[in-house]
């Protein structure tokens, strides 16, 4: 990315206050996630005599079903819950970059074999099919990730794919061509860095969803193998107690949300960072 | 069939060797539509039955409005695509069939330079990187001994070695076009396509820039083919010049005789549209072109210009003119000349 794009982002970031204050909760979960070895509780051990306690300064968020420290178990989750977000975000932005470029850039019985293939690929329901590789996997945070961003990269690829054939053509791609430079080198010397921004729009949007999903498996008891935590995971644990604590779905849930809604902010506002036209509506 | 004899000119005698580089019977149709079963139902032929050589050391400028097909014929000489028919020989050698890899001791001998300064750089490499970047591909230079070679080819072109670490955005339209062609000549090409370069351009800035080229051109001993939409520039610069009106070639002569003489109607209307810098000296409106340019998609009989000439007859309508000899190295596609 050169300058300029860089100078209409830090402009970006000082008019939307909105999207000032995502990344500074995006910043305190990414710090408090990388602290978490500092919590004054460990996240799983058990003390069966203080279960369901509502939160206090001993125990900020409570403690759970088990007694365990539930504001120890949120830091740590969110090591799992974020971690799980960037990678998976990073697996299936370099899968679908490079698909979505070579896509592009070929055209003809390449781009057309390929592109179905998406379209088959998207058709499926891949919430289901997820549920499925996850059955016969060992499960884990490797597996997660792979089986998230497999999964969920045809998006970011057609985006890729649209953005390279309009790149393609522009004059600085000609010269390339003309000068004799490698199929290889024009593709990642030219074309890919000029749709960086893109790319980046596509993929803090690619991590918001990812989250989504790594919750809704470890809600459904198919991520993260207890003891240890993640957001989701501790959501399905909390719906047995919405009754008896319902502060232990509340801490979960907002997490959730919070992220998502962060990175789904950070996204639009990337957007309008790197394309001028759009924020003068 | 082609008649290669057709197109020699004085120019042939001068050098007394083949030419250059020489282009046969060149068409590029480009497929608008296809059927359901991937038959092609429309086609726009955006070069069609093209021929033309060019020297070593001559510029040769291919001229007419947008949309003509000039860009076009030049893009397929360095082959940026695939042609749908024809030759292009360099040094007799034709070069239409060759693969990308066959290609690439040609690449080092035939450069370009584009039209638009803003969209020939990439905005995200800064000069040195850019200038060096063909350099890399053919080797020889070590780090330290392109930065030397990127500074002396700067220099060159009328910059300063200080330039070697700013980004294009930093520089102005004339400025960018001189980077474009430091960076053409890197490689030390024997032919240059030089694309539209002034059409983007202030006209003082043109006038340097075209100096420049000729200057380099002394030096180095290049060979151009210059293309352009109007004729004041290409007149200073070209030895020869082409016509070209919708994907033909109409005319081809030598530059002074083009002036002095056009032949074609299409010339002489091109030739009337020059603006004359006297504001007492009345544009003549009556020569300037009247009518709609016709579809490049249909398939018309006869002369594609009769919808807009003035000297449009019935024979205009049935036959079309091919390219034939009116004096020694002009050459003119209108019945007028029979």
């Amino acid at each position: 990315m050169n300058r300029m794009r860089w100078t209409l982002l830090v402009s970006q970031l000082r008019t939307q206050k909105s999207a000032l204050i995502a990344l500074i909760i995006l910043g305190i979960y990414v710090l408090a996630a990388l602290a978490a070895p500092l919590a004054p509780h460990d996240p799983n051990t058990i003390h069966l005599d203080e279960r369901l306690l509502p939160p206090s300064g001993q125990h900020w968020f409570g403690t759970d079903d088990n007694g365990r420290d539930y504001f120890a178990r949120a830091l740590y989750g969110a090591r799992v819950s974020l971690s799980v977000g960037i990678l998976a975000m990073l697996v299936s932005v370099t899968i679908g970059t490079i698909i979505g470029a070579i896509s592009g850039y070929f055209g003809g019985k390449l781009d057309t074999f390929l592109m179905r293939s998406i379209d088959i690929g998207m058709s499926l329901p891949s919430f289901f099919l997820m549920l499925i590789l996850n059955a016969y996997l060992k499960p884990g945070v490797v597996t997660i990730v792979l089986i998230i961003g497999l999964l969920s990269w045809m998006s970011i690829s057609r985006i890729v794919r649209a953005e390279t054939i309009s790149v393609k053509e522009r004059e600085y791609v000609l010269y390339a061509r003309v000068s004799g430079q490698s199929t290889f080198r024009i593709i990642f010397r030219h074309i890919i860095p000029s749709i960086v921004p893109t790319i980046v729009v596509a993929a803090t949007l690619n991590i918001a969803g990812v989250i989504m999903m790594e919750s809704s498996l470890s809600f459904l008891g198919l991520g993260i193998s207890p003891p240890d935590a993640s957001w989701g995971s501790m959501l399905n644990n909390a719906k047995g107690y919405i009754g008896e604590n319902p502060t232990l779905a509340l801490f979960p849930g907002l997490l959730i949300l919070t992220t998502v809604l962060a990175f789904n902010y950070l996204g639009d506002v990337f957007r309008a960072a790197f394309e001028p036209k759009v924020n003068r509506r | 069939m082609s008649d290669n004899s057709l197109l020699e000119g004085r120019g042939q005698a001068r050098t007394g060797k083949t030419p250059l580089l020489e282009v046969r019977r060149l068409a590029k149709h480009f497929t608008i539509e296809k059927s359901l079963f991937g038959r092609t139902t429309k086609v726009l032929k955006a070069v069609d039955d093209v021929s033309f050589h060019i020297h070593r050391g001559e510029t040769f400028g291919l001229v007419g409005e947008s949309g003509c097909g000039k860009s076009t014929t030049g893009r397929s000489v360095i082959r940026l695509f695939d042609i749908t028919s024809g030759e292009i020989c360099y040094e007799g050698i034709d070069l239409a069939g060759m693969n990308e890899r066959q290609l690439k001791p040609y690449r080092q001998k035939m450069q370009a330079i584009f039209q638009d300064p803003y969209s020939s750089l990439n905005p995200g490499m800064n000069v040195m990187e850019l200038i060096s970047e063909p350099l890399e591909i053919y080797g020889g230079y070590s780090r330290s001994n392109r930065r030397d070679r990127v500074i002396e080819l700067l220099e060159r072109v009328g910059l300063k070695r200080e330039h070697a670490d700013r980004y294009p955005h930093e520089f102005s339209g004339g400025q960018r076009q001189r980077i474009s062609i430091a960076r053409s000549i890197a490689s030390g090409p024997e032919f240059v396509l030089c694309d539209e370069p002034i059409s983007a351009l202030d006209v003082s800035v043109q006038a340097q820039v075209v100096n420049m080229l000729e200057d380099l051109q002394q030096e180095l001993g290049l060979t151009y083919l210059f293309i352009a939409h109007d004729l004041s520039m290409v007149r200073h610069i070209s030895n020869r010049i082409g016509v070209m009106y919708m994907g033909k070639l109409v005319e081809v002569s030598f530059s002074e005789e083009l002036y002095t003489h056009p032949a074609h109607p299409y010339t002489e209307a091109l030739l009337a549209a020059i603006p004359i810098p006297d504001p007492k000296v009345l544009m003549p409106t009556d020569r300037l072109l009247q009518g709609e340019l016709p579809s490049p998609i249909d398939a018309a009989i006869g002369c594609k210009f009769r919808s807009r000439c003035p000297y449009a007859s019935r024979r205009c309508g049935e036959e079309e003119p091919v390219l034939k000899r009116i004096a020694p190295g002009h050459y003119a596609a209108c019945h007028l000349h029979e």
